[in-house]
Parts: structure tokens; C-alpha cells; sequence
């Protein structure tokens, strides 16, 4: 039996859907029953996802439930994978499963830094990459790609400072997407009218 | 006499520091000589290359892979390139595969020579890292004669490899392996039974199995914990299923563990360099789509259809469609994965890389509670940390 199905017959806990995505297994989940979902998983048998892999997130700025957060699970046991997907909006908080599994200790404080999700729950909720004091979530889809900060060593004070960037010429994005795209849009755009 | 309450010390341990095994700070909390507290201070190479790679198409985005853990660079890509070819449902040909399967080896000795010979110097051995870097050096030459640079190969691409082996180099690489049991012999004849090295390393930096397994733990560091556990066994991708040769398990779970099992690692990924060697088909090395990989030189000066691929190809690249994945490699170090999510568009809109010394490196606090501060050298000395694919 599948792990899709197997998940669908024994779990009791809520959860929105479950599919598969190109060979891999994906359940999404609200953030109420997050907790209970990822318990289940560890636990049931059918399961035993004993390994947590990584803890990220997707940035969609115009979405209604901007960030989407993602679980990726490993059981060495029954040599499966599976993912938990669970969509916040920005101000939302995710609860920390740091108790379940260690290694989510550093991937929420990843999550923490990079995104500005905050997680509920963790003993020790420091940014975790980015400089001491730093300002933002570089992630983020409307963090600059180039950042506002940049350090020199100035030898008058012989020291390094922070300066604002600078950039002899802007930041150039070219689009190279094929021209030929367009028409379709057209096309659909018509038949939306 | 009154007990008197003495503070705990607090030192600072790097950044700048030969065992850190790069840009490591770390702030520890002492009770004389025992460390109560290890609280890594990470991120001081971050290069922001998830950030980055979200912003370059598909094919520009490799070289990063190559940057992140810079001891093994072509495992890096491997995982890259298998999340792309994922994406977008091709297939590699046979001999592109074996090719690949030759290099992610030939990347594992390198990285395996690298933290061995380091860890011992951590330790007190000095000679192993001068024999072993001469070994490197061989190796490294390989990586140039196939894809011209040492370093940063940028070499396995999304449907295959960047281009055909050279004449003679299958010849050269069997010479080579020839020759490499007699090194790993020397090294272990240095350090195995060496009673400075074990009274270093054994009963160091202990990890049961649970706790391998909560800790994230991956690759030689999990199996050297009793896990028989590689995804080149348990989720072959690439022709390993077709390939012979046995996943070393340790025992104890302590950094002399650690070190034996790299130790034995070597010895089969010799033994695997030998049967691709042997097996190598001929054929095309990477796919004929030439919507993703690029058309032959020769063919550019005369086909106006292959000029326009080359010139579509490398601006404005190809477009997976919308999907997400997880890939992941058995890289030396451990589960090196890849989270990519496409959009449809010929960028990457989100790309997460998963380092397994990332994962070693927050459990350093967990592991060096209680030993002594030269302990906690050894403990990063047989973690196998590198700061490229930490910070990112």
C-alpha cells in the first residue's frame, strides 16, 4: 500500500489535502493541527518518519497567505519521504517542533532569520546567518537582491564600517523571456473578456 | 571551608582559528577545562546563494553548487542537476551516468582525504595531511582535465555532463586507483592504531542512534552511529544499483568510529571508481534535447537551427514546468538535498539547499557538553564541517 494511502486510512488528525507530486508525497496542513499532524507522523508505525530534513519557506508577496512553510520528513525505517506543506499569512507564528525533533533548533532559527516567520515555542529564537545586528529578512521577494549594508576597512579610523550600498550602476535585470509567450496572454486575455 | 559558586568562563573560540575548519565562532561557557555550554556563531561566509540563484536561470545558477562545499564540488551539482532534471522529466544517458558516478567518487575520496588528514592534524598527527594533499593534487588534476578547472568544475549540467572524457583519462584514473591502496594503507598504519590518535578520539563526541537520527544527522556520520543507511543503496539514483560494493556501518558511535568508517568509504568508492572503469559504455553523454543542453560547437558553424538553440539556451534558458522537489545525493559529507520549486518561468522562484554539515554543526552544543576543551577540537575535526555549505 501507499504512503499517500496509508496516510489517508490511519490518520485521525485534520489536514487539507494529500497528493502526490511528482513521485513524492505532500500534505497540506493548517497551522492549528501542524503540530498534531507532524506527531502523527513520527509516531504511526505506517510512518515512522524518524528524521526531519529541512524547514523552509516560499515567499508569495501577493498572496492572502504570503509565506507557504515546508516540512520535508525522512524515515530511515521504512525508507520514505514526505513533506508538509502549511500556509501562513505574515503575521502569523508557526509552532516550534524543536521538541520532537533537535534538528529543528537551528532550521527555525534559520526560518527565523531569513523569512521573519516567528516561531512559537522555540528556547532560543536568535538570527541565525546574517550579521550582528542586522536589519530585514533577506528572503524575503522584497528584499533587494544587492541589500542596503555594505562593509569597508577604513584605514583613516583603521577600522571596518558600515556604509550605505552604493552601486556605480543600478542592478539590471534583463528579460529574456521568449517574446512568443505574449501572444498567449493576449489570447487568454480575450477569452477572459 | 564554605563552598564559594565560581562563575563560569566564558572564551571565545575563533573565528580566525586552525580547528575551526574555517570561519567558526564559538562562544563556550567553562567550568575550568569542561565545556557546560557551545553555542556556535555561524553565517560569517554567507553569500546569500540561495538569494542569488533566485535570481539567475536554471543553468546560471550552478556554478553556486560548486562554491558551497568546496572540498567535493561536482556532488554538489549532481544534486542540483538531478533536481532540475526531475523538473523537467528528462532522462541522462547511460554513459553521461557513469561519467557522473565516476566523479561524485573521485569527489568523495577527495573530500574523505581532506577531513581525515585534517582531523588529525586537529589531533597532533602532522604527516598525514602532507602525503594526503599530494594525493589531492592528483585528483584535483583529473577534475581539470575533464571540465578545466580544479576547483569549481561546474561540469555536471542539467541532462548530462559538459562534455566527453578526454582520450586516455579512464587510463590515467585506473593508474591512479591502482596506486591509492597503498596510501590508504601508509595512513592507516599512521593513525589507526596510533595511541595518541585513539586516546584523542576514542569514546569522543559519543552519539547513540536515536540521538544520530534527532540530530539530523546524515552520510558517514549517521552510519559510524550502527545505521546502515546510504541513499546510494536505499534510494539509488544514477547506475549504483548497478554497482558492487558494501555501506561500512561503526559501532560506537564516537569520533574514532567516524573516522574508520571515512577510512573504509574510501576503499569502496575505490572500488566503484574500478567497476565504472571497466563498464563505461559508449554512447552519448548527455541528452539529445536540445531545448537543455547546448548544441555541439561543430554543429554551430553550420546549422543556423543549432545557433539559434545555443543562443536560446544561454539566455534565456529553458522553463521547467510549475512543480516542486526535493533531490537529494548521498554527498561525502551526508544527505546533501535540494528543495526547487519552479514557476514556470526560466528561474528558479525558490531554491533550498539542505547541507548535512549544517546539521552536524547545531549539534555541536548537544555533542562537547562535558568533555574538555581539546575535546571539542576533535569533535569538529570528525563532524567533517564546511563553512561553504553552512553559511551558503
Amino acid at each position: 500500500m501507499s504512503l499517500s494511502s496509508q496516510i489517508k486510512e490511519y490518520c485521525k488528525v485534520k489536514y487539507s489535502s494529500i497528493k502526490v507530486v511528482l513521485d513524492q508525497v505532500e500534505i497540506s496542513v493548517e497551522k492549528d493541527n501542524l503540530l498534531k499532524l507532524i506527531q502523527f507522523l513520527k509516531d504511526d508505525p505506517s510512518c515512522l518518519f524518524d528524521q526531519l530534513s529541512d524547514i523552509t519557506a516560499v515567499d508569495y508577496p501577493n498572496k492572502k497567505d504570503r509565506f507557504l512553510i515546508i516540512y520535508q520528513f525522512l524515515s530511515i525505517t521504512n525508507n520514505q519521504r514526505v513533506r508538509v506543506l502549511c500556509s501562513i499569512n505574515a503575521n502569523d507564528v508557526i509552532p516550534s517542533i524543536s521538541k520532537l525533533y533537535f534538528s529543528a533548533l537551528w532550521a527555525e532559527r534559520e526560518l527565523w532569520d531569513m523569512f521573519g516567520v516567528y516561531v512559537d515555542g522555540h528556547p532560543d529564537l536568535r538570527r541565525l546567518l546574517t550579521d550582528y545586528g542586522f536589519q530585514g529578512h533577506p528572503l524575503r521577494k522584497d528584499f533587494p537582491l544587492t541589500g542596503f549594508d555594505e562593509v569597508s576597512y577604513e584605514s583613516e579610523s583603521r577600522r571596518v564600517v558600515y556604509n550605505k550600498v552604493k552601486l556605480a550602476q543600478d542592478y539590471r535585470d534583463f528579460d529574456f523571456n521568449s517574446p512568443w509567450g505574449v501572444v498567449d496572454k493576449i489570447k487568454d486575455k480575450k477569452n477572459n473578456d | 571551608m564554605t563552598d564559594t559558586k565560581i562563575k563560569p568562563i566564558t572564551m571565545n573560540f575563533g573565528p580566525q582559528h586552525p580547528a575551526a575548519h574555517g570561519v567558526l565562532r564559538l562562544v563556550m561557557e567553562m567550568d575550568g577545562e569542561i565545556i557546560t555550554r557551545a553555542d556556535p556563531h555561524i553565517g560569517l561566509l554567507h553569500r546569500g546563494t540561495e538569494k542569488l540563484i533566485e535570481n539567475k536561470t536554471y543553468v546560471q545558477a550552478l556554478p553556486y553548487f560548486d562554491r558551497l562545499d568546496y572540498v567535493s564540488p561536482m556532488n554538489q551539482e549532481h544534486a542540483y542537476a538531478l533536481a532540475i532534471e526531475k523538473l523537467l522529466n528528462v532522462n541522462v544517458p547511460l554513459r553521461g551516468q557513469y561519467i557522473r558516478v565516476l566523479f561524485c567518487e573521485i569527489g568523495r575520496i577527495l573530500n574523505h582525504i581532506l577531513n581525515i588528514t585534517t582531523f588529525a592534524i586537529d589531533v597532533g598527527a602532522m604527516t598525514p595531511l602532507l602525503w594526503g594533499f599530494e594525493e589531492r593534487e592528483k585528483l584535483m588534476e583529473f577534475y581539470e582535465r575533464v571540465s578545466g578547472a580544479r576547483l569549481h568544475a561546474s561540469y555536471i549540467r542539467p541532462g548530462g555532463v559538459h562534455q566527453d572524457l578526454p582520450d586516455g583519462l579512464l587510463e590515467d584514473i585506473g593508474l591512479w586507483a591502482d596506486q591509492f591502496h597503498g596510501f590508504i594503507d601508509d595512513v592507516e598504519t599512521l593513525l589507526t592504531e596510533n595511541r595518541i590518535f585513539k586516546q584523542r578520539t576514542v569514546g569522543i563526541g559519543k552519539v547513540s542512534r536515536d540521538e544520530a537520527l534527532s540530530l539530523g544527522f546524515s552520510g558517514p556520520c549517521l552510519r559510524a552511529s550502527g545505521v546502515k543507511w546510504d541513499l546510494r543503496k536505499s534510494q539509488p539514483y544514477e547506475v549504483y544499483d548497478k554497482l558492487d560494493f558494501d555501506i561500512p556501518v561503526g559501532k560506537t558511535g564516537d569520533c574514532y568510529a567516524r573516522y574508520l568508517v571515512r577510512m573504509e568509504e574510501m576503499r569502496q568508492s575505490l572500488k566503484l571508481i574500478k567497476q565504472v572503469i571497466n563498464e563505461i559504455p559508449n554512447g552519448d553523454y548527455i541528452t539529445e534535447d536540445k531545448k537543455i543542453a547546448p548544441p555541439k560547437r561543430s554543429e554551430m558553424k553550420g546549422s543556423m537551427e543549432a545557433l539559434i538553440h545555443h543562443f536560446k539556451l544561454y539566455t534565456e534558458g529553458f522553463r521547467p514546468p510549475k512543480g516542486r522537489t526535493y533531490t537529494c545525493v548521498e554527498a561525502p559529507k551526508g544527505e546533501f538535498g535540494v528543495i526547487l520549486e519552479s514557476d514556470g518561468s526560466n528561474k528558479p522562484y525558490r531554491c533550498k539547499i539542505r547541507a548535512p554539515g549544517f546539521y552536524f554543526l547545531s549539534s555541536l552544543d548537544y555533542m562537547s557538553k562535558g568533555h574538555m576543551l581539546a575535546d571539542s577540537v576533535a569533535i569538529i575535526g570528525s563532524l567533517d564541517i564546511v563553512f561553504g555549505e553552512i553559511d551558503r
